[in-house]
Order: C-alpha cells, then sequence, then structure tokens
C-alpha cells in the first residue's frame, strides 16, 4: 500500500565524506549568501538605528553626539507626535473593512462561480501595480471633476466633497485606496487556505442538510483561523505604519500626516536622525506589544490543531 | 558545536562585503597636470541628460580630448545625493544638494575651488556656496523672483501694469476671477517645492540683510518684514478664494498648460520657469510673448526689487580621484558650455549678458539685489534654526498656511503666525545653548 521511498543518501552517511568541509558545512555554505544579505541589509541597519537613537545625529555629520535617552524623552514631551496615530485609526476601519471583503469574494470565489478565474484576477491585479503609479492614478480620480466625481454625477449625485482636499474627508479617501490596493493580497491568502479544505467536508455538510453560511461558519472559518489571526496581525501592523499612500499622494499635507510619514520627515526634512530613529524605536515597540497582546488573547496553535482534525 | 561554525559564517559574511564595499577605495587617477581619465557628473537634468548634456560633452572634449564625461541622472536628485554623501561615491563632479546640508559641513564633502573675493569678481552668486572665504561651488544658473503671468488672461481683466501694493495685487486678482473666470493664481500645494521657492523672495523689501536679519529675530513673522509679507500675501490669496478650489490634487506639469491656455492668471516662480511656460504657450498655439514675468508688488521709494538667487551649484567631491579633470569640467561648464543661456536663465558669469526672459523687468526698471554673505561662524545658523524648530521654511508649513487660509484646518493668520514665532524663538534658545 504504502511505498517506502528510499533516500539514497541515508546509507552512505558516514561513509562518504567529501572535501575539506565534510558534509555537514553545505547546508551552511548554501546559507552563506541569503545570511550575508539579512544580517547586512536587515540586522546592522536595526542596530544602527537603534545606535542612532541615543544620539543626535543630522545625518551627514561624521560625529554622532551621545545624548543617552533625550530624544525618547523628547517623544514622550510632545504630544503632537502622538497625535498623528489618531490618522492610524482610519488605516485600522480600512483594514478590517479590508479583510471582510477579501474574506468575502475569497468564499465566494472558492465555490462554483461563472468566470471566477476572471474575478480571482480582478481583484488580484491592484496588488500587482506599482504604488506610485497608482498615487497618481488616484490623483485623477479624486480630483475635483475627476473620475469619482463623474461617475457620481452620472449617477445623479453632483454635490460631493473635495476627496482629498476636504480634511474630514482625506484620510478616509487614502485609507480607501490602500484598501483597494491590498485587499487582493489577502484574498489570494484565504483564497489558497479555503481551497485547502478536503472536498469531503463540504458533501459531509451537504448531507447534513447545511446551508451555505453554516458551511462557512462551521466548516471555512474554523479552517483558516490561523491565516485569519496573521492577517489580523499584519493589518494592525499595516495600519500603525501606513506609509506609502499618504505619501505619494499628499505627501502628509492637509491632515494626513502618519505616524511614519512624520518619522520619515523628522529624519530628512528636518535633519533629525536621531530623533526619527527614537520614532522608529518607539513605533517597533508598538507593534510587538500589539502582537503580544494578541498572542495572548487568541491564543491559536494548540485549539487551532484540534479543530483542523475534527 | 555549531556556534563556533556560525561564527566562521558571519566572519565569511562580514570579510565579503568588506571586499565589495573596499572596491569604490583604491583605483587612483592624476590630480595635477594635464586633465585625463574618466568622471563621473551627478546630475538632475534628467530630461537633457542624453541630449543637451551629450553635446556639451563633444564639445568639452575639444578642448580637453583625454578626459571622457559620463552622467548619472537621479530623478530625486536631492533624496539620492543625500544619502551618498554618507559614502565615499558621490561622483566627480556633482550639485550640491541644497537641503539640509549646513556651510560648514562643506569642506567635509566638496573640494575647495578658491577664494571666494577672488572669485565673485568674475562669478555671481559666490557667496551662497562659500564657507569662511573659501569658495566650495560655481553657480549653474541664476533666477530672479517674480511672477509669470499670462498677459491676455490680465489684459482681459483690465490689468496692464505690475500692481504695485498688497492691495492692488489682490483687487488684480479678484478681478481676474469676475472677469475672465479663470483661476487668478495657481500654488501648485501638491508639488510642494513650488511653495519653497517663495522663499527666494526674502530681501525684496528687507534688503540683503534679510536672511541674517531673520537668525537675529524672535518673531520674523511680524508685519513689516519680507517673511510676514511672503506668507502672508499667499494666506490673504488663499483666504480671499483667489487660488485653484482643490490645490491637494494640483499638478505641476498640467500648471504649465493652464498658465499657457489662460485657465491660470499667475504663479510666483523664480525666472527659470519662464523659458518653459513660453515653450507651453508655444504648444498651446499662442506666441510665447503670452508669457510675461512681473515682480512682486512689494516696492520701495516707487521702486520694484526682484531678488536673485542661483540654482544649483557645480561642485567637486572630495573623494575624486580625478579632480583636475573634474575641476576642467566645472570651470568649462560654467564657462563655456552656455547652459544658463539656454535655460534664460541669468548667467553666473558677471560679464554675460542679461537674457531675454527678464526683457519685462528691463522696462520697468526693477532693482536686482543679491542676499548679504551669512556672517562668519553662523554660515549654517538659517538652516539649523529652520530644521531645529522644525518649520524648514519649506512647502510643508506653507501647505499648512493653505490648509488654514482655505479653512481646512482650524486656526487663523495671526494663530498660525504667532506659533511660527514661537517655534522660531525656541529653537534659537536651543541652538545658543
Amino acid at each position: 500500500m504504502t511505498t517506502v521511498i528510499r533516500s539514497p543518501k541515508l546509507p552512505a552517511r558516514g561513509s562518504r565524506r567529501a572535501g575539506i568541509f565534510g558534509g555537514r558545512m553545505t547546508p551552511w555554505l548554501f546559507l552563506v549568501v541569503p545570511l550575508a544579505f539579512l544580517i547586512v541589509l536587515t540586522y546592522i541597519p536595526v542596530a544602527n538605528m537603534f545606535w542612532y537613537s541615543v544620539t543626535s545625529w543630522d545625518g551627514l555629520d561624521p560625529d554622532k553626539e551621545f545624548v543617552g535617552l533625550g530624544n525618547y524623552v523628547e517623544i514622550i514631551t510632545r504630544p503632537e507626535i502622538f497625535q498623528v496615530f489618531f490618522v492610524s485609526l482610519y488605516y485600522l476601519v480600512g483594514a478590517i473593512a479590508q479583510l471582510v471583503l477579501a474574506l468575502f469574494f475569497a468564499t465566494l470565489l472558492s465555490f462554483k462561480t461563472r468566470f471566477r478565474n476572471l474575478f480571482k484576477g480582478i481583484i488580484f491585479f491592484p496588488y500587482l501595480i506599482n504604488g506610485v503609479a497608482i498615487g497618481l492614478m488616484f490623483l485623477y480620480f479624486f480630483r475635483p471633476d475627476g473620475t469619482l466625481d463623474a461617475i457620481l454625477g452620472s449617477l445623479g449625485v453632483s454635490d460631493t466633497p473635495q476627496w482629498l482636499g476636504d480634511s474630514s474627508v482625506v484620510n478616509s479617501s487614502l485609507a480607501a485606496t490602500s484598501v483597494w490596493r491590498y485587499m487582493g493580497l489577502n484574498f489570494v491568502l484565504f483564497l489558497g487556505a479555503i481551497q485547502s479544505v478536503p472536498e469531503e467536508q463540504y458533501e459531509a455538510a451537504d448531507i447534513d442538510g447545511a446551508n451555505s453560511w453554516h458551511k462557512f461558519r462551521f466548516i471555512i472559518l474554523p479552517s483558516i483561523r490561523r491565516i485569519l489571526g496573521l492577517s489580523f496581525i499584519l493589518a494592525i501592523a499595516g495600519a500603525l505604519s501606513a506609509f506609502e499612500m499618504p505619501y505619494i499622494m499628499t505627501g502628509g499635507a492637509n491632515g494626513s500626516e502618519t505616524f511614519v510619514i512624520q518619522t520619515v520627515d523628522t529624519a530628512f526634512r528636518f535633519a533629525k536622525v536621531g530623533l526619527a530613529s527614537a520614532m522608529a524605536v518607539v513605533l517597533l515597540a508598538i507593534v510587538l506589544i500589539i502582537t503580544a497582546v494578541q498572542r495572548m488573547i487568541f491564543p491559536d496553535e494548540k485549539a487551532d490543531e484540534k479543530a483542523g482534525t475534527v | 558545536m555549531a556556534s563556533p561554525k556560525l561564527s566562521v559564517l558571519v566572519a565569511i559574511a562580514a570579510a565579503s562585503t568588506l571586499v565589495l564595499t573596499g572596491c569604490s577605495a583604491g583605483s587612483g587617477g592624476n590630480q595635477t597636470g594635464e586633465p585625463s581619465g574618466e568622471i563621473t557628473v551627478l546630475t538632475n537634468r534628467t530630461d537633457i541628460v542624453d541630449t543637451v548634456f551629450q553635446d556639451y560633452v563633444i564639445e568639452f572634449q575639444k578642448t580637453y580630448p583625454d578626459v571622457s564625461v559620463k552622467f548619472e541622472a537621479l530623478t530625486d536628485y536631492e533624496g539620492d545625493t543625500r544619502i551618498r554623501l554618507n559614502s565615499t561615491d558621490y561622483g566627480d563632479v556633482l550639485l550640491i544638494p541644497s537641503t539640509n546640508l549646513g556651510k560648514d559641513q562643506y569642506a567635509q564633502f566638496f573640494e575647495p575651488l578658491g577664494d571666494t573675493a577672488e572669485l565673485s569678481e568674475t562669478y555671481r552668486f559666490m557667496n551662497e556656496a562659500s564657507y569662511e572665504g573659501t569658495a566650495y561651488g560655481l553657480s549653474t544658473f541664476g533666477s530672479a523672483m517674480g511672477y509669470v503671468v499670462n498677459r491676455d488672461v490680465w489684459t482681459e481683466a483690465g490689468v496692464t501694469t505690475p500692481p504695485t501694493t498688497e492691495a492692488e495685487y489682490l483687487d488684480a486678482l479678484q478681478a481676474i476671477k469676475d472677469v475672465t473666470g479663470a483661476i487668478p493664481n495657481y500654488t501648485n500645494y501638491q508639488d510642494g517645492w513650488p511653495l519653497s521657492s517663495l522663499l527666494g523672495n526674502l530681501g525684496t523689501a528687507d534688503g540683503p540683510t534679510a536672511r541674517i536679519d531673520m537668525t537675529q529675530d524672535d518673531a520674523p513673522w511680524t508685519e513689516g518684514n519680507d517673511i510676514y509679507k511672503i506668507d502672508g500675501l499667499l494666506y490673504d490669496t488663499v483666504a480671499a478664494g483667489l487660488v485653484e478650489a482643490d490645490p491637494v490634487t494640483s499638478n505641476w506639469e498640467e500648471s504649465k498648460n493652464l498658465l499657457a491656455s489662460g485657465e491660470v492668471g499667475s504663479m510666483i516662480l523664480g525666472s527659470w520657469a519662464i523659458a518653459q511656460m513660453q515653450d507651453a504657450a508655444e504648444k498651446a498655439g499662442k506666441p510665447r510673448d503670452t508669457i510675461g514675468f512681473w515682480p512682486m508688488p512689494w516696492q520701495t521709494d516707487g521702486e520694484f526689487t526682484s531678488v536673485t538667487a542661483s540654482d544649483k551649484f557645480l561642485a567637486v567631491s572630495r573623494n575624486s580621484d580625478n579632480k583636475n579633470a573634474a575641476n576642467a569640467w566645472v570651470t568649462w561648464f560654467v564657462d563655456e558650455s552656455g547652459f544658463a543661456a539656454s535655460q534664460g536663465a541669468i548667467s553666473p558669469v558677471i560679464s554675460d549678458p542679461s537674457p531675454d526672459t527678464l526683457s519685462d523687468f528691463a522696462e520697468l526698471g526693477v532693482n536686482y539685489v543679491e542676499l548679504d554673505a551669512d556672517l562668519a561662524g553662523e554660515e549654517s545658523l538659517f538652516q539649523d534654526i529652520a530644521n531645529e524648530s522644525e518649520i524648514t521654511l519649506g512647502a510643508e508649513y506653507r501647505q499648512e498656511i493653505i490648509d488654514v487660509a482655505r479653512g481646512a484646518q482650524p486656526g487663523t493668520k495671526e494663530s498660525f503666525f504667532a506659533d511660527l514665532n514661537e517655534r522660531w524663538a525656541a529653537a534659537r534658545v536651543t541652538l545658543a545653548e
């Protein structure tokens, strides 16, 4: 019934030691390049960031003056630095809407639907477009008498706000653009997870008389819990560090400044790389704390394995 | 067992990066004698690097046949070079980035080109790229400040001579709005840099010491000062609804066509912009003369004044392997290339004639003023206060002024300027410590 896959290496172990490094060094040799990239491009810059955050470096001077925790004290004592997190709330709401929509479409298109491959393509496509192109496209889309106003006009809605010019609307517009852009990624993740659910379970559910909602609630949702949890963490982190869309489209003007835009401005416009590094460290800490809390409230590992084998 | 091997691995990785980064150093070149070898020139002119600049190289090589010139055109010139200055690899010849680089830092990055006083006899704008009497850059071209106008629009609104006071200016813009329906003044809020360039008007009424005075003032945004005039006029123009309806979606490239076609009446810019606007007018099938250039409405003793300043400065990298050839390119580019004339701009060479684009100014008898050199020992003070206060005097705070003026953000003209003064004064205190 089962075929035994015989690995030719197993019996040969010990008897065949090739080269000066020996067989045990081989995997490490393969890892040299990726590890070198990881260390040079991730860990060294992060270590540098921690070091800069305790200096008053301006980004150019060869001398970096040590100021201790001065930058952190400044962050805590200046309320306007934290105020911009209110803007993140828009992106958080957007991110949740994005997860719900992605889940909805993923469920819908995991069943037999007409043109479903076309729809999959349409939903995923925005994720493939370059962010700058999207920014420019939506600048035209949102301008007065632009595409959006034209569409609404043809539906008889003429009294539209300035989508980016009105400071009470601008963040919603930008968050909506982000949703449009990133929903495709969540959608594909969910779709992949849903399609890994064995067909037999649906058949069994049909025999038991379950309707579509029951299938979603009792089969699909428990099966994709893990990926849902992961997406949720990514969504929160993404909302806190929203950057690309608002930076390209408004540059943070008109009350659309997010924490990361503020950090970038602090580093490169105000030449306060030390303070900006401290802000980046603070953001990192906040994201780590939220992730830890989230995992405490929804510990998924063990419960998930039990649910998965029902 | 794993840990010693891991450390070997880290050592290999570290060594390989050292080897990689080490490549850029070394390789010699000649520093004296007849210029020869290859130089790399960084430029922000992505639009003409493969056309006009290649012709320059051909001309240049007639004098210096042994020098080959390679260009690197950067779209985000300011941002990219600022980061590259941290390395030793930023070309042999480059434009000095204008943002955030203090003059006291010039010597770390650029080769001294000579004595400022001596060079000032031949070249304009030498003050701006000098530190302690030594020049580190030569101007590529200069501009006078003012506003480009579409003459047809202004004539239709009944205004044929430049307004001489702020009130007249605002009335004229109102007339344009009422009579022609055009957007009287376009801010270019979205692109930002046209707003930062408004700072170029500093000195129009206060004279050559305007910038130095600001560094000594705890409340520069006070009625009567130039910076108050610049930002106050912007506020009043926006508050009166005399700018584009939705500044946030404005677009620089489009603004040229809007001005050329008469949908926009005016834009406050440097004279470098005239040639581009005239090109746009030509494309729209109108005579180049449709576009005019008028001085700001702040007169002194019944006469107009316009501040002239340099665009970017050409400098030689301190880390260049071929400084001799790099110097030759800088001098040739400024003296011989005719780049400034081709841009319709003021030539950095004093003996060169004034450009046609400024014919309006010649007719009006506009006086030119150039800002004084910063005080010795305080060369970077202005920039330092601007950075420390986080006002930067760039686009961001003017975007905020526009937002307040059009009612998109809370505040008033008085409260906004009071806040600026407070931050400015606080930054001066911090820096004095």
